[in-house]
């Protein structure tokens, strides 16, 4: 018993910190790496160079894929996040037939293989006679963002309380007028969060890209590319870390979103229950 | 007459009922869903049809013989190349799912009942490595296992080894670390809000009763959570066993999946038919064997009770 304690009160936070450890260190390698000086990753370090991050603008190929990423990232965003408001305000808000199999559909691409998925898109994409471009690439980037970004979506608009937008109606808005006015300021925080997310999970995103897009390639498809050549790593370990370093800023930034969402809907519903 | 008018008032009423369904919940709900549902439909169930389609016909050098026949299968499942890769996978992913399930357990358990006020950072902590790029991550795995990597300079260093080590990278265990490590958030989350789940005036019952905290974790806490832990181990189990980059990059000769030869059907091996099959099978086998887990796994859950 007491034996058990001590495991609860000393051994539990240790196992997590150490298993915090095991998630990050292989991670933080990637920047201690880069401004190294020596051409092959090993201990000791030798010395520190911001080279392998100056050559980085004079890559003319790696500047398109980043303006590709770039586009495709919006786009993507813009899409899932629209199609993720659909789909979650009519699940929050809205009693209808077939709703779990239809959100259960909608989450599949979370938990396929996504090769399965890639391949599978990649027939039909061909087949409707289609060539492969960046546009296929967000097409499959959609697919995949749409579950993150309905789950974001739907926990925003979950702790919103129907009265107001009752309220706003009794009071004379027409529906437009009380999307506009009463539920867009409240779930504006979930919505801007879901921008977010679904654009780093773009960014990151490489087995779609790599099997949906024709001779335009994204960051992460690049890397693959460049990975084949040894000399090339420290450059690519750069780029990585620029890349960790975004997409970390990024998620932060959607998570504070996130919360404010939170408070929000929480907060406005307390004077009213 | 009187038919006349109760033929009237019928369609009066069929008409107002069609229009009240117009306005109702469902008709709403499912107009303001069909935008995405369509697009989940066309973009993941027609190809996923398509590809089932393909798995029963023929490639004919350019064409394609839409004869039914079952013989992609019989070579997706007997010829020793992709039976072997794909009971390989299987078994990478059955080891992944359980070693990544026991070892995110305890970080579900601590942040959900040592976790405090700090909870919601711990959880955002947690995610945060998950989010960055796959294959970065994957990337740097290839950094600590090499042979001039992390761990061999490391050691090398600590003088536990007298040359460089190439057993770490390039086989089966780099694989199934690397893919612990990927999906680590994914088996923590499902368990953490699980465990939230669970009652906890039903653990002081337990320890009122005389059960010793151990007694009442496996009597009351573990068999609550189980739900958490069978979504946790579907959600790893399912998408590692198609992992593309991770094989590739990590996996050397030894470490080889299905996906690798499912790419290749759709690339320079362009048979499109064996490809379907082989995803088809991989989807059909993998399900069964999370459908067993999880059976297994509430049976034992029902007699720990």
């Amino acid at each position: 018993m007491t034996m058990l304690r001590r495991m609860a009160g000393v051994w539990l936070p240790a196992y997590a910190a150490l298993y915090v450890a095991f998630l990050y260190l292989p991670v933080l390698l990637l920047p201690v790496f880069s401004v190294n000086t020596a051409a092959t990753p090993r201990f000791p370090l030798q010395g520190y160079t911001l080279k392998w991050y100056e050559d980085l603008p004079h890559t003319p190929a790696l500047l398109d894929a980043a303006r590709n990423s770039l586009v495709v990232g919006i786009s993507a965003a813009l899409l899932a996040t629209v199609l993720g408001i659909c789909a979650a305000r009519a699940i929050t808000r809205y009693r209808f037939p077939a709703r779990q199999p239809i959100q259960g559909l909608i989450m599949a691409p979370l938990v396929l293989p996504e090769i399965i998925v890639a391949v599978s898109m990649l027939i039909v994409l061909l087949q409707l006679g289609l060539s492969l471009s960046l546009f296929t690439v967000v097409i499959g980037h959609v697919l995949v963002c749409i579950p993150y970004s309905m789950t974001v979506l739907t926990a925003g608009f979950e702790g919103f309380d129907r009265s107001l937008e009752e309220a706003s109606a009794d009071l004379g808005e027409t529906a437009f007028g009380t999307f506009r006015r009463v539920t867009l300021p409240m779930v504006a925080p979930a919505i801007v969060s879901s921008l977010l997310v679904s654009f780093t999970i773009s960014l990151d995103e490489f087995i779609m890209a790599f099997f949906l897009t024709g001779t335009e390639v994204t960051l992460p498809v690049y890397i693959w590319g460049q990975l084949r050549f040894a000399a090339k790593l420290p450059s690519v370990l750069a780029l990585g870390t620029l890349l960790l370093a975004g997409s970390i800023i990024l998620l932060s930034a959607a998570e504070l979103f996130r919360r404010r969402a939170e408070r929000r809907t929480q907060a406005a519903s307390i004077p009213l229950a | 007459m009187t038919a006349v008018a109760e033929r009237i008032a019928e369609i009066g009423t069929l008409r107002s009922r069609h229009k009240s369904w117009m306005r109702s919940e469902s008709a709403q709900g499912l107009a303001l869903i069909s935008p995405t549902l369509i697009f989940a439909m066309v973009m993941l169930v027609v190809p996923i049809l398509v590809v089932i389609a393909h798995s029963f016909w023929t490639q004919n050098y350019l064409t394609i013989d839409r004869t039914f026949t079952l013989e992609q299968y019989r070579i997706a499942l007997t010829e020793p190349i992709y039976r072997d890769l794909l009971l390989r996978s299987l078994w990478i992913s059955l080891v992944v799912s359980a070693a990544t399930v026991i070892l995110a357990y305890p970080i579900a358990y601590f942040i959900s009942f040592h976790g405090g006020r700090h909870k919601s950072l711990w959880l955002f902590l947690i995610t945060i490595p998950f989010w960055t790029s796959y294959l970065l991550r994957v990337m740097s795995w290839k950094v600590v296992l090499g042979f001039n990597g992390v761990l061999n300079s490391a050691l090398l260093g600590m003088g536990i080894i007298s040359e460089p080590s190439p057993a770490f990278l390039y086989n089966t265990t780099a694989v199934v670390i690397t893919l612990a490590h990927a999906w680590a958030a994914f088996a923590i989350l499902p368990i953490f809000v699980s465990l939230e789940k669970v009652d906890r005036t039903l653990i002081e019952a337990a320890t009122d009763l005389g059960d010793n905290p151990l007694r009442s974790f496996l009597r009351v806490t573990l068999p609550l959570s189980i739900p958490g832990v069978v979504s946790a181990i579907l959600i790893v189990m399912i998408p590692t066993v198609g992992d593309f980059i991770t094989p590739k990059m990590v996996g050397g000769k030894d470490g080889v999946m299905i996906a690798t030869a499912i790419q290749a059907q759709f690339g320079k091996g362009a048979n499109w038919p064996l490809g379907a099959a082989l995803s088809v099978a991989t989807m059909i086998v993998v399900s069964a064997m999370a459908g067993a887990t999880v059976l297994l796994l509430r049976g034992m859950a029902r007699l720990a009770r």
